[in-house]
Formats: C-alpha cells, sequence, structure tokens
C-alpha cells in the first residue's frame, strides 16, 4: 500500500532526518518527497510505501505522531487513495 | 502523486472546515425472522443483526485510521419493524424495540432505525400494532429511531394516519417530559420515504433491497462554505460551479469509504447519498451557506432561492462523482443541529412558514423543530399534512420531526445534546385545524401520479 506522510509545524533542525529514520527503521520505503516552507510553518509532504513495513498501519501512524508530538509538528500518514480519489478522476 | 497543495487542501478540510463522512449505514433485511412466537422472533431478530453487523463498528475504524478522514456515526437500518414482527401472535410490539436497541449496543452503533410502518394507503395490523407501540418503545429504549411514511405521490395521502402520528407525537412527548420529549427527537413522520436512506432518524431497509447492504452518507457544509468565501461579489454562475466542484470532492470521498467497507465486510455496496448534513458544531451549518451568499440572516426573503441553488448544484456535483446515488441527497435543515438556523430562530428572522417553503426545494423537511409544550394533536397533524402535501405534490421526500416539548413555552429551549443538539422552541399559528384532522380518509393522489 502506498501512503502519503505529512509533516506540518514550526521549522528546525533535522526534521527530515529524524522522520526517515523513523521510516526506514520500520522498513518504509520513500518514493517522493516535496518540502517547502508555507507562513513560517515547515511543510513536507512525502509518497511512501508501507507494503514491507515491520509494523502495523495503526502502529506506523501512532509511532509517527508521537514522534511529531516530541518535535512540536503534526506527522500523520494516510493511505494515498484519499488524495487520489478527491483530486483525480 | 498528487501535489502537495493538493494534499494540504484535503488536510485543511478535515481539520478545519470539519470535512467527514457523516455515517457508514449497514441495512439488514429482517424478513427472515418472521416467528409466530414472539420470543423466538426477537432471538431471529437478534441474532441476525449481531451476525449481520458484527465487525461493522471495527471495520469503520480501520478505515477511518487508514484514510484519516472522520467517520462519525457507524448505524444500522432494518426492515420496517412492522413487517418483520407481522406474524407475530402478540399485541405489544415494543419488545421488538428493545431487541433493537440490545443488539445495537452490543455491536456499539449509536443509532438503529427501522421500528417503522409503511402506511400511506391504509394500515395492516402489523402497522397499527407497531404504530400503538411508538412512544412507549421510544421512552424504553436509547438507540432505536422509529418512522412512518403516511403518504406517497401514488397513494396521496393517509389523514387517518396523519391524524394517529399528531397524537402518537403528543403522546411520545408526554411520556419524555423530563428531557424535553427526547422521544420525538427519534420519530420522523414521512411522505415518498426513501428505502436506501442511511440518515438516522429515518433510516430502514426497504423491502425492495438486498439481505444485507452498506450506504454511506456524506457531509460537509463547512467545506461548502468555505469554498464560497472565495467567490464573494461573484454571479450565481460562479456561486453554483463552485458547490458543483466542492460537492463532487466530497463524494468522491465517500465513494472512496463506501466502496472500502463494502470489500471489507463482503458486503454489497448500496447507495452514496450526498446531503450536506449539519452538525452543532460552529463550521459546520447549512445557514452559514446560505448566508455566505448574500443573505443577512437565514429565514429572510431570498433564502428559499438560495436554498434551491445550494440543494440542486449539490447533487449535480456529486451524481457524476459516485457509481450509485440514493438516499435523501440535498441539503438538511435541522434546526436544532445548526449553530446558524438556531441563532436565526432565536433572533426572530426564522419562522415555521418559512422552513415550510425551504422544505419545497431541498431534501426532507420540518426537521428537528421545538413547539410549545400545549401544541394539540391536531396542529402538529396539520403541519404533518402540508408537509406531506408538498411532498406528494412534487414528487419529493418531506418529513415532519417535531417535538412539543412538554411545559415548555416560545423563547425556551430544549437541550438533547450530541448531535441531535439545542431546539429553541418556536411559535405555531394559533388557528385551529381540528375540524380539517377530523374529517380522515385519504387526500387522492394528484394527477400526475398517473404517469403510465
Amino acid at each position: 500500500m502506498r501512503a502519503i506522510v505529512t509533516v506540518v509545524g514550526r521549522d528546525r533542525v533535522g526534521i527530515i532526518a529524524e522522520v526517515c529514520t523513523l521510516l526506514s527503521k520500520n522498513n518504509v520505503n520513500i518514493l517522493d518527497i516535496n518540502q517547502t516552507i508555507l507562513q513560517e510553518f515547515f511543510t513536507m509532504t512525502m509518497l511512501v510505501d508501507v507494503s514491507n513495513s515491520v509494523i502495523s498501519f495503526a502502529e506506523l501512524k501512532e509511532a509517527l505522531a508521537a514522534k511529531g508530538g516530541e518535535m512540536g509538528l503534526k506527522i500523520r500518514i494516510q493511505n494515498e487513495d484519499i488524495f487520489e480519489a478527491m483530486h483525480r478522476i | 502523486m498528487v501535489n502537495s497543495k493538493e494534499i494540504l487542501e484535503t488536510l485543511e478540510m478535515i481539520d478545519q472546515q470539519h470535512l467527514d463522512i457523516r455515517t457508514i449505514t449497514m441495512g439488514i433485511s429482517l424478513r427472515d425472522c418472521a416467528h409466530p412466537d414472539a420470543n423466538k422472533c426477537c432471538d431471529k431478530i437478534y441474532d441476525k443483526i449481531t451476525r449481520c453487523a458484527e465487525k461493522l463498528v471495527q471495520t469503520g475504524e480501520d478505515i477511518e485510521r487508514e484514510l484519516g478522514i472522520p467517520i462519525v456515526n457507524k448505524r444500522i437500518s432494518v426492515t420496517p419493524m412492522a413487517m418483520a414482527a407481522e406474524s407475530c401472535e402478540t399485541e405489544d410490539f415494543v419488545p421488538f424495540a428493545k431487541t433493537m436497541d440490545r443488539a445495537a449496543k452490543e455491536v456499539g452503533v449509536n443509532f438503529i432505525g427501522g421500528f417503522s410502518a409503511l402506511v400511506h394507503k391504509g394500515f395492516t395490523s402489523g402497522d397499527r400494532r407497531l404504530i400503538a407501540a411508538i412512544p412507549q418503545a421510544l421512552t424504553e429504549t436509547e438507540r432505536v429511531c422509529s418512522s412512518v411514511n403516511v403518504a406517497t405521490t401514488k397513494a396521496g395521502i393517509n389523514m387517518d394516519a396523519v391524524a394517529l402520528m399528531g397524537r402518537t407525537i403528543k403522546t411520545a412527548a408526554e411520556m419524555t417530559k423530563d428531557s424535553g420529549g427526547m422521544a420525538c427527537a427519534k420519530l420522523v413522520v414521512f411522505a415518498n420515504a426513501v428505502e436506501d436512506n442511511p440518515f438516522m432518524a429515518g433510516a430502514f431497509h426497504g423491502v425492495g433491497e438486498p439481505e444485507c447492504v452498506i450506504n454511506v452518507g456524506v457531509s460537509g457544509p463547512g467545506v461548502v462554505h468555505h469554498a464560497l468565501t472565495k467567490v464573494k461579489g461573484e454571479s450565481f454562475d460562479v456561486v453554483a460551479d463552485t458547490i458543483k466542484k466542492t460537492a463532487f470532492r466530497i463524494t468522491r470521498m465517500g465513494q472512496l469509504v463506501a466502496q472500502e467497507a463494502s470489500a471489507r465486510l463482503g458486503v454489497p455496496f448500496g447507495i452514496v447519498d450526498l446531503s450536506l448534513a449539519p452538525t452543532p458544531a460552529i463550521g459546520d451549518s447549512v445557514a452559514d451557506i446560505l448566508e455566505e451568499m448574500g443573505l443577512s440572516t437565514v429565514g429572510s426573503h431570498g433564502t428559499t432561492a438560495a436554498l434551491a441553488l445550494l440543494n440542486d448544484a449539490v447533487k449535480k456535483g456529486g451524481v457524476m462523482a459516485s457509481s450509485h446515488v440514493g438516499g435523501l441527497s440535498g441539503a438538511f435543515i435541522p434546526v436544532s443541529e445548526d449553530a446558524g438556523m438556531i441563532a436565526a430562530v432565536k433572533a426572530g428572522a426564522l419562522t415555521l412558514e418559512k422552513l415550510e417553503a425551504m422544505t419545497c426545494v431541498c431534501s426532507v423537511g420540518l426537521d428537528m423543530i421545538a413547539v410549545p409544550g400545549d401544541t394539540s394533536a391536531e396542529t402538529i397533524s396539520a403541519i404533518i399534512a402540508d408537509e406531506s402535501a408538498i411532498g406528494v405534490v412534487n414528487n419529493k421526500t418531506t418529513a415532519v420531526r417535531i417535538i412539543p416539548a412538554p411545559g415548555m413555552v416560545v423563547g425556551d429551549t430544549v437541550d438533547f445534546g450530541g448531535l441531535l443538539g439545542t431546539a429553541p422552541v418556536m411559535p405555531v399559528n394559533a388557528g385551529d385545524p381540528t375540524l380539517l384532522i377530523a374529517r380522515g380518509g385519504r387526500i387522492p393522489a394528484p394527477l400526475h401520479s398517473l404517469r403510465n
């Protein structure tokens, strides 16, 4: 399954490194990354493949949210389908 | 890959504009549960509901987690109980409601619809016993919803049923007077009821429906409102187009959830109901959309036109996004569940008469309206008759969910809590329709019902 990870919050050093480390530890492959600063807010969207993840989707979701909590960011992961359904015909 | 802007736009809809899936409703046929022994019938009903819906809530939560979209309600609708229980040798239909309630609690759904009867042309013995049980059934259960269809475009209006429902609503209010007449908030009187409506309190599993089915109701008044704030001052051509595009996106999401739920539960997908259903939360209001179109307050002149456009554009946008559209599909205007409507009623800008006019152009009808406790059964019947006439003549669904709040007068407020919200008590016309209601019989179907 492909999923979208979004990271939104105040910019700081090492956001990408920490998120990527968490994903790689759990064998989640990153397919694409897009990152910008919008009105002082760090905004990153990643397309990832969770097919070979060593933990369940629910656990991964919680791990990312917890990491976000630690870093003062909002991190979430959602099945790519919801965005495709809404924005692509 | 969808781009970041689109991803963030979706997240903003969910986080700030209250975008959600309002309900996944599983329709379950109870036609194979009939038995002469009422206890055995109840057992069969309980077993069937809990068997079919065992994984409904869990599956809904799994989809919610995976897609990151809230699915607010997981619900069940069943075959109108007047049919399922008709063969039982018992006068008392209350135990069937209690069985539904028990099954709902067991599987964890917050409402179960279908304590219902379809009497638009007349009553069977099961219909009579069911309607007689409604006040007590809704008083002694928590999650059961009831509906009675009293009119159709094909059959006309059953005025005996209209009179009976006025009295039933009064009794139901009286029996739940400690909670502001709560039983009435779970009771809908329909004209042209639909068989696949996933929304409560009017959901039931129609006789033409399959054994088990998944219907999904989408929502999103906040998203439509937000989209319209970006086209201030533009013509109605632009307004209609903006609503259509927004409705399309919302519905695509509903379709996705419906397909996922259907596949995971192994139950056929029925329909997506394209409705704008408000909640009491600020920013989740249909009234806000109408005011964004240029009204100072909902209820003022121009409201009906604005609502007509909204209702039509929602359908046009949504219909392309789903393989099967059904249910009520349109804008809901439940007063107690919409912060903007509540404010307009309190300010004296929105009256019962204007709401009646609005029901001519939107889905459903007079919904979650509180009226003074001393409103007579005949006046309530007359309100039902008027709404039924609008539905029958205009070939659309209309409904009345009205609460004659015991002991309350105009200016008071009834608080039902949760999704049912807060209803300001509205004045009713003081004229007396007693003689009209006493006539009984049937109002014949209109000429345009003869379409063959």
